[in-house]
């Protein structure tokens, strides 16, 4: 039983030469306890995923306009803002790129902690500050009692991505979403918060959205995954799945094309040609086509359809199985 | 004769504070970095944010005035050359960027982009330069008609591709590519690897190649040096480093890069604790507060940069 699923989720925006759909009917669900990454290069429509799913959208530009966003048994699409106030923070903790822009720089760490827990907990401001002390301990912040009253610009950039992570926290969720929750930090800190993220799971039991650019995480870090590509899901299915028979030639491309430590030096990688189309000029048919291998006549006007390849593996790809 | 020889490298950034705005305390960005590039040859040079590897590049560049210390340039000392007799170099080392979004001027054409290095140094006339832009933008991959465009009409790829038309447009030997794919998507990142790599076999360039993400440096790289506060800890060709590590600092960065292999979870050794300040670093070894095997004498005596065979490295176990 899924705890998060999301389906035929089609999400739109306005912009100033029309309407683009960022997200075209994906699909996937999230186990309880697991971890489920979704991957893709910029534009493919994993952040508006994310976005969607918080409920976050820019207004107005931005809008739901089909599908459902299914978190235990409430249909996240059809709240009130007002309950969705509630599951953000409260069942739902997020953790966003850049955590300078996440916190408000002119109120101290303690402040931003505590008042996500007056808001989602019946605690007194004292019983409140404790609690942030708690898990700011917890998050690996060295004397938090102090820290609670310093402001974001005191700390270096790990330990503000930690504040966050400890905000994310606060109020115990069932799912964190994370949105390239590394991408702005250094390797060794990086490892450092993808462990404590990896901890903090095991020990509080919360499923993980993983939103993320690099292979390597994902690898390191998901159980289950989804490739995303101009919108769509292209392949999906668990970790083992994608990265020892990787289906779709867009998952097979991006895999090829990534510098290995045990390539030979200046060796020629593989490419993958072209670029990714925009969103207002999408071919009909498969939108990988322009820069597929395999392209052929059908792949120009049929839309592909994720077909199972086994059990728990899918992909969008018309001719996955001449392919082998 | 090397190319480019590095000597004692300083530089040293003042932080001026108090209600005078006088330089009490300096950011030791650089401070005495030892190398040398051969022609046609790849340094990388890898470290994290602010280890001042990109400050490097600039000095080398001549962006910025070192503080002490020499730069050589196929023998010619070039450190506090000024103005007019900096003017040949400024051929022969040039440098790509980052961001090829602030790199480009979004007011000029690319045609104008192309062009300026030559009206910069007054070579060749307008017919003789347009041909020569045609040329670079073929080199580069991108279609001729592409002169007569703007930057923001290209993509983040193509736009890194004009930049690298324009670094080597007056036949350098030396080009400093300052985390010229960090900003790239994958799919992108490998066609710019391709592309670096072909000119530097067709042009026989040197390249100093810094960047945080050690699979990339490595790709591309004939040796590697690891930088850490301002300093170069262990230096060594690209296998070595990779497969026998020495300096703990090179081991955890190593083993701290994820790898796109879910059957190989590594067995991290996550360090500790955040990068010092390079305007107060710590004494003796710098890398002595994170350090896992870290000793007593870590803590006073800063270890020397010792050759040993192709390998140079900068830490006190070596003696242990």
């Amino acid at each position: 039983m899924p705890l998060l699923s999301v389906n035929n989720l089609i999400t739109e925006f306005d912009t100033d030469e029309g309407r683009v759909r960022a997200v075209d009917n994906v699909s996937f669900s999230a186990e309880a306890g697991k971890t489920l990454g979704i991957v893709g290069e910029s534009g493919c429509g994993k952040s508006v995923t994310a976005l969607s799913i918080m409920r976050l959208l820019p207004q107005p530009m931005g809008q739901i306009v089909g599908g459902s966003i299914i978190l235990g048994d409430v249909d996240l699409t059809q709240l009130p803002i007002s309950e969705m106030e509630k599951i953000r923070g409260g069942r739902m903790g997020m953790v966003f790129q850049e955590p300078m822009t996440a916190l408000n720089p002119v109120h101290t760490i303690g402040r931003q902690l505590t008042e996500v827990i007056l808001l989602h907990k019946e605690v007194s401001a004292d019983e409140a500050i404790r609690q942030g002390v708690d898990i700011l301990a917890r998050v690996g912040i060295p004397s938090p009692d102090i820290r609670m009253n310093e402001y974001p610009h005191q700390l270096s950039g790990g330990m503000r991505q930690r504040v966050v992570i400890a905000m994310a926290l606060a109020c115990k969720p069932d799912v964190l979403i994370a949105d390239e929750p590394t991408t702005a930090l250094d390797v060794t800190i990086q490892a450092q918060i993808l462990e404590l993220i990896r901890e903090l799971q095991s020990e509080m039991g919360m499923t993980v959205l993983l939103i993320t650019h690099d292979l390597g995480v994902i690898a390191e870090t998901c159980d289950d995954v989804v490739v995303m590509y101009a919108g769509k899901v292209a392949e999906t299915g668990g970790v083992f799945d994608i990265f020892d028979n990787p289906t779709h030639p867009y998952t097979r491309g991006l895999l090829a094309s990534i510098p290995r430590l045990e390539t030979p030096p200046k060796s020629r990688l593989s490419v993958i040609e072209g670029m990714v189309p925009g969103l207002l000029d999408l071919p009909e048919g498969c939108r990988f086509q322009n820069r597929c291998p395999h392209v052929n006549e059908d792949c120009e006007s049929r839309v592909p359809e994720l077909e199972m390849v086994s059990d728990n593996h899918h992909a969008a790809c018309l001719r996955w199985q001449e392919l082998g | 004769m090397s190319l480019l020889s590095v000597r004692d490298l300083k530089m040293h950034f003042p932080v001026k504070e108090g209600v005078l705005l006088r330089a009490q305390k300096f950011n030791r960005a650089v401070d005495g970095v030892s190398f040398d590039i051969q022609p046609g040859e790849t340094l990388g040079l890898v470290g994290e944010s602010g280890c001042g590897k990109s400050t490097l590049g600039r000095c080398i560049s001549r962006l910025y005035v070192p503080t002490s210390g020499t730069i050589e340039f196929e023998g010619q000392d070039i450190t506090s050359l000024k103005g007019r007799a900096l003017m040949p170099f400024r051929q022969d080392i040039q440098m790509i960027f980052q961001d090829p979004m602030e790199s480009l001027n979004s007011r000029h054409t690319v045609g104008d982009i192309l062009a300026e290095p030559f009206v910069v140094q007054k070579i060749g006339d307008k017919q003789s330069r347009s041909k020569r832009v045609a040329e670079l933008l073929d080199i580069v991959g991108l279609p001729a008609r592409s002169a007569s465009r703007y930057p923001f009409e290209f993509s983040g790829g193509q736009r890194q591709r004009i930049g690298i038309a324009r670094a080597i447009a007056l036949n350098p030997k030396l080009v400093i590519c300052d985390e010229p794919v960090s900003a790239l998507d994958v799919s992108i990142q490998s066609q710019i690897l391709n592309l670096l790599v072909d000119l530097q076999k067709e042009f026989n360039l040197a390249y100093l190649f810094i960047a945080h993400d050690l699979a990339v440096v490595k790709h591309i790289s004939d040796r590697i040096a690891i930088m850490y506060l301002g300093r170069i800890v262990e230096e060594s060709s690209g296998e070595v480093i990779n497969r026998e590590p020495r300096h703990p600092y090179t081991r955890s960065l190593i083993s701290a890069i994820p790898i796109a292999d879910p059957h190989n979870k590594s067995q991290r050794q996550v360090l500790t604790g955040d990068v010092p300040s390079p305007i107060n670093p710590p004494s003796g070894c710098r890398f002595h507060p994170r350090c896992p095997q870290v000793m007593d004498r870590c803590k006073f005596e800063p270890p020397d940069l010792q050759q040993k065979g192709g390998h140079r490295i900068a830490c006190h176990l070596e003696d242990v």
